[in-house]
Parts: C-alpha cells; structure tokens; sequence
C-alpha cells in the first residue's frame, strides 16, 4: 500500500510514494541530499537533525515523513534568501558561536523557531527553548549571545 | 577544504624531494619541517622523507595552498593557520587554501592531538612563508630589473615602494617556474608589534559553510551505489557469538548480509532498511562471566596494577612523616568518562582502481590508512584517506574501527560502503576516559608548609601527576603511565581523553592541597602561595584571584568559594568557582567559573578564549555528572537520556584571563583550561559544605551520601 504525499520543501513543492513509514531525517538526506541536518543520537535527544516543519522545530529522527503532508519544511539549506545569510547565520558568524560546526544547524534552526514566537526573548527564555540541543565543544554561551544578537537585528536592531 | 589534484599520481607521503618537484607542477614550493621531537622520531622510524613534512605552494594562479596531515574538528586550526600565511605573505586571507587531512596529498603526519597544531605547526609554517615571501622577491627582483633589497610585498604583488607603479603579481612570477626550495630558516616567533591577529575575533573562515549547512563531514559524501553498512554488535564486552541466523534478514529486499569471521553485517541502499533487517539477526552469545561494575572497579584496579614507576621525587618520604605535625590520607576516584561528541564514528570507503579511498572522521588520517592497508593485507599506497570536516574529536577519533570496517565492507561487496555508528555504537564502542584511583599521603608542620606528598596514581596516566608545590619530601607514583594498562586492566577499550590524565591528577592534587589547606587553618589561596616558588604558578594564581574577587577565608566558608590549579602541554591554569548546593537535594549550581591561563605568547588570544570557555563547559560533565554505567561489560548508558552532558541550563557565568607573555614560546591551548575544572568544583563543593566528596563526577548522591 504506497501512498503519495506532497510538500514544500525550502520553498519548492515536493512529492514522494511511500511504502513503509520513513523518518524524515532520512528522506532528506538520502533523496534530497540535504545533509545540513545531522544524525546525532537517533532518539531525538541532542537536537542535530531538528529541521522546521511550518515552522516549528521538529526532531526529525523522530518525525514520520508521512507527517509532513501538506506542510512546509524548511530545512538548514533554505534559510539564506537570494544569498543573502539569514540574521541568525550572520550572528553565529559573528560571534563565533561554533565549533565543530555539527550541532549547528539543528541550533539555528531552533534558535529561528524560538524566535517566531518570541520575538524578545530573555538570556532565560533562549536557555530554557535551547535547553535540549546539545552541544559538545562547549560553545553555549556563544550561542546565547548569537541567539539575543540575532533578535534584536530581526526586530530592526544592530547586532550586539 | 579544497583539494588540488596534480599530486594524485602518488601519495605525497611516498614521495622523495626529487619526486616531489617532479609532480608538484608549477609554482614555489617551500618544504618545511614541524619538529616536535615524537613526530621526528616517528617519521624516521617509518624510513619516509624525514626532511619535510609539510609545505606550502604559490601555485601559477598566485593561490597559496597549505598542505597539511592536521585536520579540522572545531579547534579551528583551519583559520588560525591561514591567517598566519596570509598575514605573513601579505595576501588576502581569501586566497589560501588549506588542503588537511589527505594521505595523497599531504605529508605524513602522526595526528591532530595534544594541543601541538598552534604552539609547533604554526612557528614552522610563518618561517616557510617568510621564506617563499623571499623566493617571491627574488623573482620580483628579476621581473622588475630591481634589487631585491628595494622591493617590499603588499595584497599578492612584489613593488618597489619608491616607484610604486613597478610591480608584479605574484602570480606572474610563479607562471611557469617550477622551484622547490627546503625551508633554511628557524622558525622564528613573530614580533610582537607585527601581530595583526591579537584582539581580533577568530571569525572562523569555515562558519559559514558550517552554519549554511555546506560543510562536508564523512556522513555527508554520497557515492553512486553507495550502501549503508549496520554491523552486529555483542550485547557485552567480552560476550561470544555461539549461534547466529540470519535467515529473516536475508528474506529483506535488497538487504546484502555478510558473514565474514566477526564481521556481520547488513548492507543496503537504505539505512533505515540496514537497521531494520540488522534486527532480524537472530544471535546467541555467551556473555563473559564477570561481576565487574562501575562500583566495584576500583578495587579491580588496585588488584592489577602494574608496576609501579616513580616519576618524581625528592626528600625522604620518613623523614616527612617525622617533621609533619598533621598528616592526611585519602584516595580519590574517578569513573570512566565517554567522548561523546556529536558526530558518531563515521567513515565512506570506495574501491577503485585497485585502491581504496576512505572518507573518515578521524583525527588520525595517516596511523588510519596504515591499519587499513594492514587489515585488507595490501600496500599502503593503495590507501588514500580523506578527512573531511570532523564534528568533535576530544581525543575519541584517534581510534577508528569503523574506518576499518567501512575498508572490509567494501573490499567483501566491491562497493562503496558507509559506517555511521548508531549513538548506541558509539557509547559502546568508545575509548572512554579509564577509571582511576589516586592515593595520596600529604603533610603539613605547624606553619602551614607541606612537608610530606606521596602520591601515587593508578591507570590514569602520569600526564599531571607531577606536583609543582615546594615540598622538601616527595613521592610521585605512577602504576600504568598511559591511559590503556595492560590487558585484563579495563573490561572495556579506553584511551586519551581530552588532556588525558591530566584531568584525573589535577582533581586529586588540588583536592588535597585543600583539605592540606583547611587542616592547616589557612585560607587556600594563601595556603598554595605559601607553598610555592613557580614564578609562573604565582602569578597565574593571582591573574585569577584578581579577577574572580576572591578575600581570604579558611574553608569551609559557608561561601562555595573554589580553587585549582594545574599544568598541561607547557601551559598553566587556574580557576575559581562559585557554587550553591541543595544540601537536601544535593544540587549544584554552578555560578560562576573564573579562568587564568598562561600559555606563553598567546597567538590568536581570541581562540584561545574560545577553547577556555568550551573547556568550562565541557569540564563541568566529567565535575558533575558524566559516568558510564557498567556491569559485566555491558554498558547501560547508550545515549544522551542517561548519559547527560553539559546543557545551555548548567552555564555558570565565564570570564577569563590570558596572561599573554610575549617573550615566551606559545603553548597549548585546546586542553589545559579543562584540567582543573573537577579540581575547582570538588573545592567550591567543600567549601559550601563542609563536607569532601572524594570520587568525581560529584553527583547530588555523593553530595548526600557525604553529608550523612
């Protein structure tokens, strides 16, 4: 029993036949060679494979591609617009808020996801909604300052 | 990472100098030695070139290339370096390439590890530029019909500064010249006032590949016909397969089963497929009879010590006895510790043409592609290994069976095959920091000196056992100086952990020195100055007290004041701490760690407060909670649930000092400020209660467990 279901994916409509039950983060590496969001415990504990799904940041180790029927995703390689970087990006540029650069993708894309919601999140605001990606390099506090940095851009600041 | 590929023709690493000029192809090349005395040694042991191991070239278009065995895993040596080159040759940073971490281009290397990258890769390679920044001027000399002593360099041109309108890129003086030149200068350190780097923030120049989701880990390489490798794996350390049916698995569509002495595998085109087929193996195993556990490892270890070796000392350890007027005794425990960083164990490999390329996360490319060759039983030149970007090291990618298991996979089928290893894998199949015990007897006399120190350490290692304090009787003990012991030692693979050894050593030191410190009445500040003459230990000690605040008070203060201090790869750190503890619950609140690091001439300050601050953080989950869970060799922490790592919420507030000594030679960076993280927190925890917890990580059980 296949069945067909249509999406947007980075703004580009998508469809894909399924015959089993699929978790998205494996349909977006392997089909769409997005590989911007990463295995890291396969349990959705570390938050390196969370993606947006109409724009809420999902688990997508965990997330059942049937699920996104209908739905928008947008995935790590669709935040910049026409080249240009996304304030989030550039803040994490900016404050070297990365090491490794593996947890990256899954912090910024729940760091945007915050955002969307909280526009002027406080230091705890962003702690307790970044709470459970993990980072191993220790660049934390980086990304805190990215994170508040970006916010304020988006609302018609300067970085900080 | 970009890769040049007029060089494929044979590995760099095989290669004489008169080979190499032949296949360089065109432009200047500077060949030049990075000469930490173990990577000599081990070059000449291996009877390869050992007049060069890395180089730098000016290719015809003018683009600098740096090749180097080092790799990238967020230590951010991939811009450090560049920046060096590019400031020194006076090019834009835009227009260096570094090319790391591939066996066929790059000269041998032993590995990315132990801090060296900065404090030895970086002298070498200024002084390689300097030199090819010479080479150019000469050229520029000819072109221009100039003395060279009249022509300066300036954003990839050679001019003659009086007559500016004289000049020549550097890309057409390198246009058909084909020069090898061997680096003649010393490396030299550059001039204080010439540091364009100093202050300035790190922007690593490969954030934004990384945060636009481009950067390229082992993971990410995708080959046509590539298949997904799940390998079977015991249900314990030391358990035998008895029985195994794989007859289910092989009903799966697709899914290709292996059977090859150990190795048994599912291969598909679908990982997700690989997995679920992987579960239909049906096997037996015997699990070894064993009632060791994290509980009771301790005394295992006692019980096989090896030899033991003493590594320091002074004195006459009775005669300490006698003129000690307090003496204290404790042992101090630390339980085994995982890597765990983000990225599993991963690797790609292809055949092709007769050879095999590998794809791996690695810190090690080069050791790698000789086990691969061992283990497929052809020569090591039929091996290319290619690091691409790695996503966390810490010491755990120096170990790399899943390259090996990639390479076999792939040589059985004929196709290129990926081993990612599940978070389950990697937590069972990690190096973990090893367990260990530390005894120590130390003493005081009435004026609050130290007049006695046996120490004795097991199976941690000897890096950090050594204690810097001015004590006239001295022992320093170490049974197994590296972080493995003989077999039968661990029931499980351990190895180096970030700053190995050092982390376990500094805990125990500093924590009795407190409670020296505290027996003697006198605040521990006070109590370490008093006991010092390291000019370096004072004064990074200072730097520290300045910053953190700190006012004398004899702890237990009631205040979760901490202090410690240590030496790592030639660096000295120390840190203070603030916590508050939950005596009913045990909690604790980290509020605040304050760091002092004299590492010498700090090269690039900017990463290094990065690296102190990732340090902090990282070091707060081995202080407080990290601790694999065991029993028979099975390991019950499989993934981030129970094995919980330092989170955004545990942030104590940061601040951090670097001594920079211009006069002093750089030292390491990316491991001391981790050292004493366990030490400051075992002290603060003290301090706040009153009470020593003597075995890390200090959960709030221990903490309980203390108080009552």
């Amino acid at each position: 029993m296949t069945k067909t279901i249509r999406f947007k994916l980075n703004g580009q409509t998508r469809t894909l036949t399924l015959d089993r039950e699929r978790m998205l983060l494996w349909v977006l590496r392997k089909d769409f060679r997005l590989t911007g969001a990463k295995y890291g415990c396969g349990e959705g504990f570390c938050g390196a494979c969370t993606v947006l799904v109409d724009n809420e940041a999902v688990r997508s180790c965990q997330y059942p591609v049937e699920e996104v029927d209908d739905k928008e995703i947008l995935t790590i390689e669709g935040l910049s617009k026409n080249g240009k970087l996304h304030p989030l990006q550039e803040a994490f540029i900016k404050q070297d808020a990365l090491q490794c650069g593996f947890c990256t993708p899954g912090m910024i894309l729940n760091a945007y996801s915050l955002l969307k919601k909280n526009p002027n999140p406080s230091r705890k605001d962003v702690i307790d909604e970044m709470e459970d990606n993990l980072c191993r390099c220790g660049a934390h506090i980086r990304i805190i300052k990215a994170i508040q940095s970006a916010a304020q851009v988006m609302r018609g600041g300067s970085q900080l | 990472m970009k890769n040049n590929d007029s060089f494929e023709k044979k590995p760099i690493s095989f290669l004489d100098r008169r080979e190499f000029l032949k296949l360089m192809g065109g432009g200047v090349a500077i060949l030049f030695t990075v000469g930490d005395p173990l990577t000599m040694l081990a070059q000449q042991r291996r009877s390869l070139p050992d007049d060069f191991n890395a180089f730098l070239r000016i290719g015809e278009d003018g683009r600098v290339s740096c090749f180097t065995g080092k790799i990238e895993m967020g230590q951010g040596v991939i811009t450090s370096l560049a920046q060096m080159l590019a400031d020194e040759l006076n090019i834009p940073l835009d227009s260096v390439d570094m090319v790391m971490g591939d066996t066929d281009l790059c000269p041998w290397d032993m590995g990315t590890f132990g801090s060296m990258t900065t404090r030895i890769f970086g002298p070498a390679m200024r002084a390689a530029a300097a030199e090819a920044r010479e080479v150019l001027i000469e050229l520029g000399a000819e072109h221009l019909q100039v003395p060279s002593s009249e022509l300066a360099t300036r954003a990839g041109y050679v001019f003659h500064p009086s007559s500016p309108q004289k000049k020549v890129a550097y890309a057409e003086l390198t246009r058909g010249k084909k020069i090898a030149r061997h680096l003649k200068k010393k490396a030299v350190l550059e001039k204080s006032e010439d540091f364009t780097l100093a202050g300035t923030p790190l922007l690593h120049r490969d954030s934004e590949e990384k945060v636009t989701g481009k950067a390229v880990y082992a993971g990410d390489i995708r080959e046509p016909g590539m298949l997904y490798a799940k390998i079977l794996r015991p249900p314990a350390h030391g358990a035998r397969l008895l029985r195994v049916d794989t007859s289910e698995a092989k009903k799966v569509s697709g899914a290709m089963v292996i059977e090859k002495e150990d190795l048994i595998a599912i291969l598909h085109e679908d990982p997700e497929i690989a997995e679920e087929a992987l579960k239909k193996i049906n096997a037996e195993y015997e699990k070894l009879e064993s009632d060791l556990d994290d509980k009771n490892i301790f005394d295992h270890l006692l019980k096989v010590a090896p030899d033991p070796e003493v590594i320091q000392q002074g004195g006459d350890l009775t005669t300490g006895e006698e003129t000690s007027h307090t003496v204290i005794e404790s042992e101090y425990l630390d339980g085994y510790v995982a890597h765990a960083a983000i990225e599993t164990h991963t690797a790609l490999a292809k055949p092709e043409k007769g050879r095999m390329i590998v794809w791996a996360s690695t810190q090690t490319p080069f050791p790698v592609k000789s086990k691969i060759a061992e283990s497929l039983g052809i020569p090591e030149d039929k091996v290319r290994v290619i690091t691409p970007f790695v996503g966390g090291g810490f010491g755990g990618k120096t170990s790399n069976r899943q390259a090996l298991e990639a390479a076999r996979l792939a040589k059985i089928t004929g196709k290129p095959v990926q081993v990612a290893w599940t978070r389950a894998e990697e937590f069972f199949l990690d190096t973990f920091r090893p367990a260990a015990v530390v005894k120590v007897k130390g003493g005081i006399n009435r004026t609050g000196h130290i007049t006695l120190w046996n120490y004795s350490v097991y199976f941690a290692g000897s890096r950090g056992a050594e204690h810097f304090y001015d004590i006239p009787h001295h022992r320093t003990t170490a049974f197994g100086r590296d972080w493995v012991g003989p077999p039968g030692t661990h029931p499980f693979a351990t190895g180096a952990w970030r700053a190995p050894s050092n982390n376990t050593n500094t805990f125990a030191r500093e924590s009795h020195i407190d409670a020296l410190a505290a027996a003697a009445g006198v605040d521990p500040l006070e109590f370490r100055l008093r006991n010092l003459k390291d000019a370096r230990m004072r004064r990074v000690l200072k730097a520290v007290s300045e910053k953190f605040g700190w006012t004398p008070a004899k702890a237990p203060s009631g205040r979760g004041y901490g202090i410690a201090t240590g030496i790592d790869v030639g660096t000295y750190v120390a840190h203070m701490a603030e916590v508050e503890v939950d005596k009913k619950t045990g909690n604790i609140e980290v509020k605040r760690v304050v760091c002092a690091q004299d590492m010498g001439l700090a090269v690039n300050p900017q990463g290094a407060k990065i690296q102190i601050e990732g340090c902090i953080t990282m070091g707060l989950g081995y202080a407080l909670k990290e601790d694999i869970r065991f029993r028979a060799g099975e390991i019950f922490d499989l993934n981030f649930d129970t094995y919980e790592i330092p989170r955004f919420s545990w942030l104590p507030e940061i601040e951090t000092v670097i001594i920079d000594d211009r006069e002093a030679a750089p030292q390491g960076g990316g491991e001391p400020p981790i050292i004493s993280v366990g030490g400051v927190i075992a002290n603060a925890v003290y301090d706040a209660v009153g009470t020593r917890v003597l075995q890390l990580p200090i959960t709030p059980e221990r903490i309980k467990e203390a108080l009552n």
